[in-house]
């Protein structure tokens, strides 16, 4: 009887109460930073977006446009961050990449989630067999190379966007929440409100994503924050190698790449893109980590998977 | 088999049978069975409350989740109503739940702590079809209200109630869909004393109003003997004991029956009993003792009881025992007085 109560707090522990969230992530210093950069980061993406929809709003050169008369630029007053070897504005690059960034980290991130919650799911409430088959399918997923999951999915499709780099990042990083979602269910499932729920007459489907899913979800809203961190991440060496997106789009992986070639005499075009990607990782690894110990302080210290 | 009569019986347990695979090493090889539930049977009648007794890991909890089907049989039929539980397809059984129900022990983790206590209640309801939404909501606040809770209980979540009042959620749960049947395992175990007797109250109207009939798992004689009309008493998955709740009380034929009611508490100071203090452990249900399985520790014990099995036998009006003592619970006492 003892043990069941212990349980049934710590089961409380790991679950978003409403009223209270807000104010454990502002009482989190790191969450707070994460929350703060990530923000910061979501504000220049749409900054760059209201510019591109209407004309007035425009404030920043565009990040295509090049000026050979002013090429490899230092900082200057014209151009904040300087130019890069086609005179292009880095720092409107920088701008435009965080949408690239962005949205590839979260898009990706979100494919994975979906895989990953639909599989973890199913292998950890029905157990047996299908859990051992799916599992299995799982780890052959997870010590997948992505370069070279990367450069197969560059083969199928003609060109590489971002829609291409979305489904590299998603159907590779799955597995890392797959076990998470399983781990969860497993836990979850045999709480006594899942058995009522059977003994009210309610089917698997209802039993899992009523009740076994929503208490399971604490883990992978961190492991979600943190393998956004580890998408940026990817996108950039992905990029940086030629494997992610096409040469000329403003990404931040593409920039340092261009920028190599002059990193010793004009280390301005590698370097602030270098931090860009810096600050975006750490502020979702910060996030990821602040939530964490909100949401599940059991894990204080130890590592959640995700990430590449 | 007992005293309640052919027409008036709502379920049947037939030689119930819950073996749980241990298993072990690489390839999970069975290694044995843990036999929670050995081959129980007894009825309940319409609007009847059966107590079952019995220490922890003697199978209750499992015998109610068996004949809920919540967990599978390994043999032995449950029949309600006379149709075999057993038997039924899926849709069937989502039918069936709707008059067989259950309270259960631990208030905390019963409750899913994401959702409302509206529409924890009205669940149900929802998974039955049963009306429209507003009519739904309308029968969560007038069930709120039958278990003593307040209306705006609607919109607020378990964590905000105490151990008593989710109990309470629980068991409008439970009779939302005017069940015939509800398994209590141990609906008052995880509550303070006080708080007890006001579920058992509220337990009992509810039977009055719903026409209700309850297996009564417990580990509490002294709750069980309150609300029984009938008793069971288990020992390692099989019943040892059973009969009308005065007569088990008032004049008990099993060794181990004897040992459990001297452990109740007396308020009487001056009343003086004897307490009978079982010798060793509950023996492992994998491999439980042959011959009578309370032999290990029964004092009483003859050689005859080491191999021979003692079946539940009738010993007038109901009253059954699985025991080859014949004596009377006075000698028993008077035997267990000069033992001292």
């Amino acid at each position: 009887m003892t043990t069941q109560n212990t349980d049934a707090v710590s089961l409380e522990a790991t679950v978003l109460r409403k009223p209270g969230l807000w104010r454990e992530i502002r009482r989190s210093k790191m969450a707070v930073a994460g929350l703060t950069v990530t923000s910061i980061m979501v504000l220049l993406a749409l900054f760059s977006l209201a510019g591109d929809l209407w004309e007035g709003l425009r404030a920043l050169p565009d990040p295509k446009d090049t000026d050979l008369q002013a090429i490899t630029q230092p900082p200057s007053g014209k151009h904040p961050l300087g130019t890069d070897d086609m005179g292009r504005d880095i720092a409107s690059r920088i701008v435009y990449g965080s949408r690239i960034s962005l949205s590839v980290g979260i898009v990706g991130e979100a494919i994975s989630l979906a895989i990953g919650l639909a599989i973890g799911a199913v292998a950890g409430y029905y157990g047996g067999w299908l859990d051992n088959l799916l599992m299995r399918f799982t780890d052959i997923i997870f010590a997948f190379p992505t370069a070279l999951f990367a450069i197969a999915v560059s083969a199928v499709f003609q060109d590489r966007t971002v829609v291409t780099l979305f489904l590299i990042l998603g159907l590779i990083g799955w597995a890392g929440i797959a076990r998470i979602v399983r781990g969860a269910v497993l836990s979850v499932k045999h709480h006594e409100f899942a058995e009522a729920a059977r003994a009210i007459g309610g089917g698997d489907a209802r039993i899992i994503l009523r009740h076994i899913l929503p208490n399971s979800l604490a883990p992978v809203i961190v492991a979600a924050s943190i393998g956004v961190a580890g998408n940026i991440l990817t996108e950039a060496w992905l990029s940086f190698l030629g494997l992610g997106l096409e040469a000329g789009v403003p990404s931040w992986g593409n920039m340092i790449r261009d920028g190599q070639q002059f990193i010793t005499t004009k280390p301005w075009i590698c370097l602030f893109p270098g931090l860009a990607i810096i600050m975006a990782v750490l502020g979702f690894n910060l996030l990821g980590d602040g939530l964490r110990d909100i949401l599940d302080p059991r894990l204080r210290g130890k590592q959640v998977g995700g990430g590449p | 088999m007992e005293s309640v009569g052919e027409n008036n019986r709502l379920l049947e347990v037939i030689d119930l049978k819950k073996h749980f695979p241990v298993k072990r090493g690489l390839f999970s090889r069975v290694q044995g069975y843990v036999r929670a539930v050995d081959g129980i049977s007894f009825t309940i009648g319409r609007e009847e409350t059966l107590g079952l007794v019995g220490e922890s890991g003697c199978g209750k909890t499992t015998t109610g989740r068996t004949i809920l089907r919540l967990l599978e049989p390994t043999a032995g039929d449950v029949r309600f109503e006379g149709r075999s539980v057993f038997a039924f397809n899926k849709t069937e059984l989502r039918q069936m739940r709707r008059n067989m129900q259950v309270v259960f022990q631990d208030p905390f983790g019963s409750l899913n702590p994401r959702m409302t206590v509206g529409s924890i209640v009205g669940e149900p309801l929802a998974v039955h079809r049963v009306g429209a939404r507003r009519e739904r909501r309308e029968r969560v606040k007038e069930l709120l209200q039958k278990v003593g809770l307040p209306a705006d209980a609607v919109n607020r979540y378990p964590h905000e109630f105490s151990g008593g009042q989710r109990q309470r959620i629980g068991i409008a749960r439970a009779v939302a869909l005017n069940p015939k049947f509800v398994v209590c395992d141990e609906p008052v175990s995880a509550l303070d004393v006080s708080i007890q007797a006001q579920i058992i109250n509220l337990l009992e109207e509810l039977q009055e109003d719903f026409g209700l009939s309850y297996l009564f798992i417990a580990h509490d004689l002294s709750v069980v003997q309150h609300v029984s009309d009938r008793v069971a008493v288990m020992y390692l998955g099989q019943i040892v004991e059973l009969g009308d709740a005065e007569v088990i009380y008032e004049d008990p034929k099993h060794p181990y029956t004897v040992a459990l009611l001297s452990a109740i508490p007396v308020a009487d100071p001056k009343t003086k009993r004897k307490r009978i203090v079982l010798p060793g452990d509950v023996p492992s249900p994998v491999n439980p003792p042959r011959g009578c399985r309370f032999h290990t520790r029964c004092k009483y014990a003859k050689d005859d009881c080491k191999t021979e099995e003692p079946k539940l036998t009738d010993r007038g009006g109901g009253h059954f025992v699985a025991c080859f003592l014949e004596e009377s619970p006075d000698e028993l006492r008077r035997a267990q007085g000069e033992g001292k």
